[in-house]
């Protein structure tokens, strides 16, 4: 029996408000009655009808969803800590972790090349490159993805054993995500540069820039990061492609702390200045907040949500909570955006990164409404990055408790990736992107926006429905 | 080549604005490269990549490097940058407009203060986006056909959990508080809350009483199957409750297609625990027609029916015509008429959907001897609309049978409303007229569903209709009773 409040006692009872998906004749005939339907633009699915239809009938999945909505916007992500890459995911000399879904050397791009190339010198492995090369070829790499190991990396995403990482701690469910630290802009080893100045700007990095960040993290016991994010988002981040506003209040925190530290004052200048010059120093702890927010919703049976989306430079690869620590991959694009100097399209590498953690997580791509300064990477105007946004609510499960965007009228930020969403709706994540140079060694070419692969959405959803 | 080096103290522009400018400035004619961007230490470092002299200049500060070797060229270019940047600045009236329309039910129902889906997508998605309604607790009219039993068992599961009303799959018509849904007729409210399994006998039966100044309540569609035993009238049942409690309604009539026995058996037990009173009609062989049933509803309510509205044809034909044939749109007035023609004629009935096996077309549409066929199969509409949008077919068919040799009846149904063609005599009743004038002996009956509040006007259909020949009956059983007359048969 229905009650006065029911759902269907309501319909009964008052002219209805109506969807209407498909034949446009009877949206027409509802205006003709003078009754303004809510049309959906609908297409047909970009995958298999039965696959979507089978996950539609599982009865798991809307619980399942709701869990890792639940879970990913409940995260409290902390900076807790400054740790060694071989105390924080356990690699040895030799091994190495890297951006993206799984890779050979022989399969790898210019950049993830000459970043290995470059933590083989940082470790002394080689004293040259052709040595480095010539060890890699032999086969005595081992490689593995930074998402197998807890963490996330930028672009090329190389870690090797002596690297610090920022740890940052998931109050809510207590897990741990690591990445490690910006090394600032141009020639970099992120970006596959490998020359002296890199490996001299990463042991500067181990040696005195690690250590303070340590006394810093030490002393404020540790640093809310969702906190900080929330403010960046209302000062014009995205937290991806823009990190301006939170690693100015990244500086904000821990100068205090760095003065109290006790530090050599000519060491201290050059840390502070290092911070200061790097406007994405703080994407190195965005990162791992997302990978530590959305890595409680991995594992859950009969769960279509993205829990990892990341790029290696050769394979775009995206990883589904229901579906374990399987990758779905397809060819990755070469980015469009703005060149620097002489660089153009030609130059580019296709796309790189584990920075797709910030979309997976709901900001980035996602968040793009909130950071209108950068839509003229894509010669776009600032109603664009509004769309964006609004058009990512059709991928997400839900909206961000949390991550609010003030010109849309502090809506929730879209979160929560349904993969069965990208396949029905054909639309792809907005992903912001850096573009590093196609050689190894060049360094950061460019910006801008990349499609990530359908394919590997339509894989995911047929392995779903066979789970 | 010449290198001009500008610095710009204490200009600001954003890098993402400035890498605009330096390509527009680097595409101007004559320029060989050219650099517009803040002094930071990357761009200082790029700069001298490009081969230019490194000046003292901070971040601050905003670098023209431009080569070329003509003046003009570099005025142009410096034009250029002037140009860009100014243009870079925005004019503040960018489009903040609407937000991108939904591409899923789910999305377009997460706004909030939805009460229903109209769901008509192909029947290999109905599912997905039908089920998007469902969980997010909204009911949900499936118009899609070719929907698999078992998603329709799971659809409605679903929706008996949420306490939410599946309509369908394929179903055809609704109406709810007054809004058309699908093909329905322009009737006024009153109080007939009607349950129904077939869209265009729900069609014929409000139109009905319509016509004896019965008003309807609500009519909500379950689709085809509910009354199998694998959907086990799931929806009936939640129809049912839902307009036991809707004050509007006074009497509930369920309009079902034969039903698997058990499943009819409960159905009838839920509805003696109802307050509101039950009317079954039934469609099929054994059962009252849809006529009768109106005039049982009418009773129900205390009512009289009265005689439905009919519109003698212009020339009385006594016939006997040797020949019936029945040309329909809507599958449940085909069923109908055939039943009744079956029933009184004395040589066989044959049909696309036969009643009896040996009773399927010979030669198609072609086929000699009485026949009633069902545009509206796929077999037909393969390639083109229903023919209660688009009545080529029937035009077509009604020069063929007035070339046949021989007396004949022609009975035919136009369905009128929401949906249906905008003027259906318009097209008709030119082609009725021509099959009169050129058949060797041609009689014409319209079974004509619709009321006065249509769009496309009853009364003015029926007059064009009358005034090409045709005799035109608002009740289809009274329409088909005529054609049987017409054809020899027992009145």
């Amino acid at each position: 029996m229905t009650t006065e409040t029911s759902p269907l006692a309501r319909l009964l009872s008052a002219e209805p408000t109506i969807v209407t998906a498909g034949v446009e004749l009877f949206e027409t005939s509802l205006r003709d009655q003078g009754v303004a339907p809510v049309p959906v633009d609908w297409r047909p699915p970009a995958g298999a009808a039965a696959d979507l239809a089978r996950i539609a009938a599982d009865p798991r999945t809307a619980d399942a969803n709701a869990t890792a909505l639940e879970r990913i916007t409940a995260a409290e992500p902390h900076w807790v800590g400054i740790t060694t890459a071989r105390d924080a995911v356990g690699i040895e000399t030799g091994q190495f972790l890297h951006a993206g879904p799984p890779i050979t050397w022989e399969r790898a791009s210019g950049p993830l090349r000459g970043a290995l190339i470059g933590a083989m010198l940082y470790e002394g492995m080689a004293d040259t490159p052709e040595q480095a090369i010539a060890i890699a070829e032999r086969g005595e790499l081992e490689l593995a993805p930074c998402h197998s190991r807890a963490a996330v990396g930028p672009m090329a995403g190389v870690v090797s054993p002596s690297m610090p990482m920022f740890a940052v701690e998931n109050g809510a469910f207590g897990n741990r995500a690591y990445c490690t630290l910006n090394e600032g802009l141009g020639k970099v080893l992120r970006y596959g540069a490998y020359g002296p100045e890199v490996i001299e700007r990463l042991q500067w990095m181990q040696q005195v820039l690690a250590p303070a960040m340590d006394a810093a993290v030490g002393r404020l016991g540790s640093l809310d990061l969702r906190a900080l994010i929330v403010q960046a988002l209302q000062m014009g981040d995205e937290l991806h492609n823009r990190n301006r506003a939170a690693s100015a209040l990244f500086v904000r925190e821990v100068v205090p702390p760095l003065l109290e530290a006790g530090i050599d004052p000519s060491e201290l200048a050059d840390v502070v200045r290092f911070i200061n010059g790097n406007e994405h120093f703080f994407l190195n702890l965005g990162m791992p907040a997302g990978k530590a927010a959305v890595d409680p919703a991995r594992d859950l049976p009969g769960c279509t949500v993205v829990v990892a989306m990341a790029r290696n430079g050769t394979d775009f690869g995206i990883q589904v909570s229901g579906t374990g620590d399987r990758w779905f991959t397809g060819p990755a694009q070469v980015p469009d955006g703005l060149f620097l100097g002489d660089y153009g399209p030609e130059d580019a590498n296709p796309d790189i990164g584990d920075s797709t953690i910030t979309e997976t997580s709901g900001v980035g791509g996602f968040a793009m409404a909130a950071a209108p300064a950068i839509v003229r990477f894509v010669g776009g105007e600032v109603g664009d990055a509004l769309t964006a946004t609004r058009t990512m609510y059709d991928l997400a499960l839900g909206e961000h408790p949390h991550y609010q965007i003030p010109i849309l009228e502090f809506r929730g930020t879209p979160v929560g990736i349904d993969a069965t969403r990208v396949v029905r709706t054909g639309i792809v994540p907005a992903v912001n992107t850096g573009i590093a140079g196609r050689e190894a060694g060049v360094g950061q070419v460019g910006a801008g926006l990349v499609e990530p692969p359908m394919e590997a959405f339509v894989q995911a959803v047929a392995a779903l429905a066979a789970s | 080549m010449a290198d001009h080096l500008d610095v710009r103290r204490g200009v600001y522009h954003d890098s993402v604005s400035l890498l605009q400018v330096s390509r527009r400035v680097a595409d101007v004619d004559g320029v060989d490269k050219a650099l517009v961007a803040m002094a930071t230490e990357l761009n200082l470092d790029v700069l001298a990549s490009m081969g230019f002299a490194v000046p003292d200049a901070g971040p601050n500060d905003l670098l023209v490097a431009i080569r070329t070797d003509d003046d003009a060229v570099l005025e142009a270019a410096r034009a250029e940058v002037d140009a860009a940047l100014a243009a870079s600045q925005g004019t503040g009236s960018a489009g903040f407009g609407d937000a991108p329309p939904p591409r899923t039910v789910a999305a377009a129902v997460r706004a909030g203060d939805v009460d229903l889906a109209l769901v008509s997508v192909p029947g290999e998605h109905a599912f997905v986006e039908a089920m998007d309604a469902v969980r997010a607790g909204v009911s949900v009219m499936v118009f899609s056909d070719n929907v698999p039993v078992e998603q329709e068992v799971a659809l409605k599961t679903a929706a008996a959990e949420q306490g939410v009303l599946v309509m369908g799959p394929d179903a055809g018509t609704a109406i709810v508080s007054g809004v058309g849904l699908g093909f329905a007729n322009v009737v006024r409210p009153g109080p007939v809350g009607i349950v129904a399994a077939s869209g265009t006998g729900a069609q014929q039966l409000t139109c009905l009483l319509d016509d004896a100044g019965i008003g309807t309540s609500h009519v909500l569609g379950v689709g085809g199957r509910d009354l199998s035993a694998a959907v086990g009238g799931r929806s009936t049942q939640q129809a049912m409750a839902a307009l036991d409690a809707d004050p509007a309604t006074e009497v509930v009539v369920v309009l079902s297609k034969p039903a698997d026995p058990t499943v009819a058996a409960e159905v009838r037990r839920v509805a003696e625990h109802l307050d509101t009173p039950v009317v079954f009609a039934l469609l099929g062989p054994d059962a009252p027609d849809l006529t009768a049933a109106a005039a049982e509803v009418a009773t129900a309510l205390g009512r009289e029916a009265g005689e439905p509205a009919q519109w003698p044809a212009p020339t009385d034909r006594p016939g006997p015509y040797t020949e019936l044939r029945g040309l329909f749109a809507g599958g449940t007035l085909r069923d109908e008429a055939m039943v009744i023609a079956a029933a009184a004629l004395e040589a066989p009935v044959r049909s696309n959907i036969p009643l009896a096996d040996d009773l399927a077309l010979t030669d198609g549409l072609d086929t000699p001897g009485h026949v009633f066929v069902d545009l509206g199969e796929d077999e037909f509409t393969l390639g083109r609309p229903h023919p209660m949008i688009d009545q080529r077919l029937r035009l077509e068919r009604l020069a063929a049978e007035a070339a046949r040799p021989g007396g004949r009846v022609v009975l035919l149904d136009v369905v009128l409303g929401h949906g249906a063609h905008p003027d259906p005599a318009a097209e008709l009743a030119p082609a009725i007229a021509d099959a009169i004038a050129s058949g060797e002996d041609l009689a014409v009956v319209v079974s004509l569903c619709g009321t006065v509040g249509d769009p496309q006007d009853r009364d003015r259909q029926a007059a064009a209709l009358v005034e090409a020949g045709a005799s035109v009956h608002l009740s289809n059983a009274a329409a088909a009773r005529t054609a049987v007359q017409l054809a020899g048969g027992r009145a």
